[in-house]
């Protein structure tokens, strides 16, 4: 095993943050964090697959909720059949969540197969459109979705390995795993050969296809694999709320999912993942006065866009690289000046 | 290696190619030259598969490419840079380059490997070293010089060890002087990478000590072929393009970018 292959490193880190998180939910006392944090994985998982789209494929899908509520309402379907449930028994947790993952990816597969063709505004509408369809659709068929009202009834999750979701601890460890499963899918798909393809593609397409590749199937295989890691993000959600609602695939969804990259920074990893945290902070801290809520992380979002002009880890990052270049330089004119004063005491 | 049969190209009224037959032997340095809408770049747009010719055939290393899609004429070893860097703007040389060297070594889908893979890597290296962009390797591409830009956009192409390397105007949009070097390098990468190389170039003076072969172009169709003494002596040449001196001149400053 070669610990030095980037791979091998992105795997470690992915297992190291699982034991602090099972660590965590062993010495915590009560429940708050722990649902907080659950909450915080599902949206995690939703905001950084489109940042998979966005930032390193340059795809600005706005329609990127239809595959988070299609991994929460697969998952819930499925749970709420009882004849499956008896089926599967305690197997039935697992199964479903590989039926979201595989059937958001499907679906994200078809949709891309046809939003692909389309570049830039066109691309972006076309991905609302089909959101737009599936909240439609979900609305429409009550009798499987519950309409408007959503999965209700709570959805059974049979114990499995020894985990209840039903037990805040249990669920969250549960959710972290398929949390930390699905951030280092993409973070493998960034350091493969394939994420250089993909940034080739955003950097500059036509160039990309000069070179002998078919950009139209790369667009689509980053729009699958987004839209599968995003449903699993779902799958968090339905088995935090036990329910799946239509404002799920909702545009305001998708829409705060841009702002959470904005907010958190479009070009580095774990960017949008700040984005999350934040959003989440300005969200229930303002809860605490007053309900307006938007108003307050649009304020948030105008600062970032405005005063810092980046989101925010970039900021970080170029905030420290400056001040690395600001010590190298007064390192060379230490030396400079040094060089000079012997150069003068030479001369006398 | 390469062969144009009878290539016409219509647009509307306008013959932007009128019955060109042009043959360039594999190993060989061609230029084409011509004043400002000869159908220079429209020639190689036709034969990288941008253009479908409205008739005649383009053959390529003795297959009919004609009509073939860019992805396909690319893969059959047909690389290209153009007369506008084209170029990935956010990413490092190293990494561009790298990432075109992926894209030849059929890794451009793979999951399984972290990039640069350990021979794109190598590839890599040799061709930094072959292009003298070691200096630049690290800095980000759309950072870099103008003249930098152009070498980059060469090296992408290089980057598929191309059978037959096309160059639309790899010296636009410099100064003098690094004209010359631009044209040094082409020759010292046609020589070490036993390609044969075309390429389309305003200044008379780099295509007379650059290029074995010339081809001239006027209202697209082939005004003469030759070698440099040929051309230079050629009347129809002198009284169509280098007769008229000033006027090339002109052309040039108007098409080249700023």
């Amino acid at each position: 095993m070669n610990l030095a292959h980037p791979f091998v490193r992105a795997a470690g880190l992915a297992l190291v943050c699982f034991v602090l998180l099972i660590v965590l939910a062993l010495v915590y006392p009560g429940t708050w964090l722990l649902d907080t944090l659950t909450g915080l994985f599902a949206s995690g998982l939703l905001v950084m697959s489109l940042h998979l789209l966005v930032g390193y494929t340059g795809l600005v899908s706005f329609g990127h909720a239809a595959y988070f509520a299609s991994g929460g309402y697969i998952f819930g379907m499925f749970l709420q059949t009882p004849d499956i449930v008896a089926a599967f028994g305690a197997w039935s947790v697992p199964v479903a969540t590989l039926l979201a993952l595989l059937g958001t990816g499907l679906f994200a597969l078809v949709v891309g197969l046809i939003c692909a063709r389309l570049s830039e505004i066109y691309f972006a509408f076309l991905t609302l459109a089909f959101q737009m369809l599936l909240v439609s659709v979900i609305q429409g068929l009550v009798q499987y979705t519950g309409g408007d009202q959503g999965l209700m009834g709570g959805i059974p999750r049979p114990e499995f390995l020894g985990l209840d979701m039903v037990q805040v601890k249990d669920r969250f460890v549960f959710s972290a795993f398929l949390f930390l499963a699905g951030v280092l899918v993409i973070r493998l798909v960034t350091l493969s050969s394939l994420g250089a393809t993909l940034r080739m593609v955003r950097d500059n397409e036509v160039r990309t296809a000069f070179l002998g590749v078919n950009t139209y199937r790369v667009k689509v295989l980053a729009f699958t694999i987004a839209g599968a890691v995003a449903g699993l993000g779902g799958v968090i959600l339905a088995i935090l709320t036990s329910a799946a609602y239509p404002e799920w695939a909702g545009w305001a969804v998708s829409g705060e999912a841009i702002f959470t990259i904005m907010l958190g920074g479009l070009h580095s990893f774990y960017g949008p993942l700040v984005g999350v945290v934040v959003m989440r902070f300005i969200n229930d801290v303002t809860l605490i006065y007053t309900t307006h809520t938007d108003l307050a992380k649009g304020v948030a979002i105008l600062f970032v866009v405005l005063v810092l002009r980046r989101g925010i880890l970039d900021w970080i990052i170029d905030l420290r690289a400056a001040r690395r270049g600001r010590k190298e330089d007064d390192n060379v004119s230490r030396a400079l000046s040094k060089a000079g004063k012997e150069a003068e005491d030479a001369a006398s | 290696m390469l062969r144009l049969d009878h290539l016409v190209k219509k647009f509307g009224g306008l013959t932007a190619t009128n019955d060109v037959t042009l043959d360039f032997p594999a190993g060989t340095l061609s230029a084409i030259i011509g004043p400002n809408g000869a159908g220079k770049t429209t020639l190689f747009n036709q034969i990288t598969g941008h253009l479908v010719p409205t008739s005649g055939k383009i053959v390529f290393a003795g297959e009919d490419i004609t009509g073939m899609k860019p992805a396909a004429i690319v893969r059959k070893g047909i690389g290209r840079a153009f007369q506008v860097a084209n170029i990935f703007p956010t990413m490092t040389v190293e990494e561009a380059l790298a990432s075109a060297v992926s894209a030849h070594a059929h890794a451009a889908f793979e999951l399984s490997s972290a990039f640069p893979r350990r021979d794109v890597k190598t590839r890599t290296e040799e061709l930094l070293a072959l292009l003298g962009m070691e200096p630049v390797a690290r800095r980000i591409s759309g950072e870099i010089s103008h003249g930098d830009q152009k070498l980059l956009d060469v090296g992408l192409a290089l980057a598929l060890d191309p059978k037959l390397l096309l160059l639309d105007e790899p010296a636009a949009g410099m100064g003098p002087e690094e004209r010359w070097q631009m044209m040094d390098t082409v020759q010292r990468l046609w020589k070490s990478q036993n390609m044969t190389l075309i390429f389309i170039e305003h200044d008379i003076d780099l295509v007379f000590r650059t290029a074995e072969i010339i081809h001239v172009l006027r209202y697209g169709a082939v005004l003469a072929s030759g070698q440099a003494d040929e051309i230079r002596g050629n009347p129809e040449v002198i009284e169509a393009y280098l007769g008229s001196e000033t006027d090339a001149t002109e052309a040039d400053s108007r098409e080249e970018p700023a």
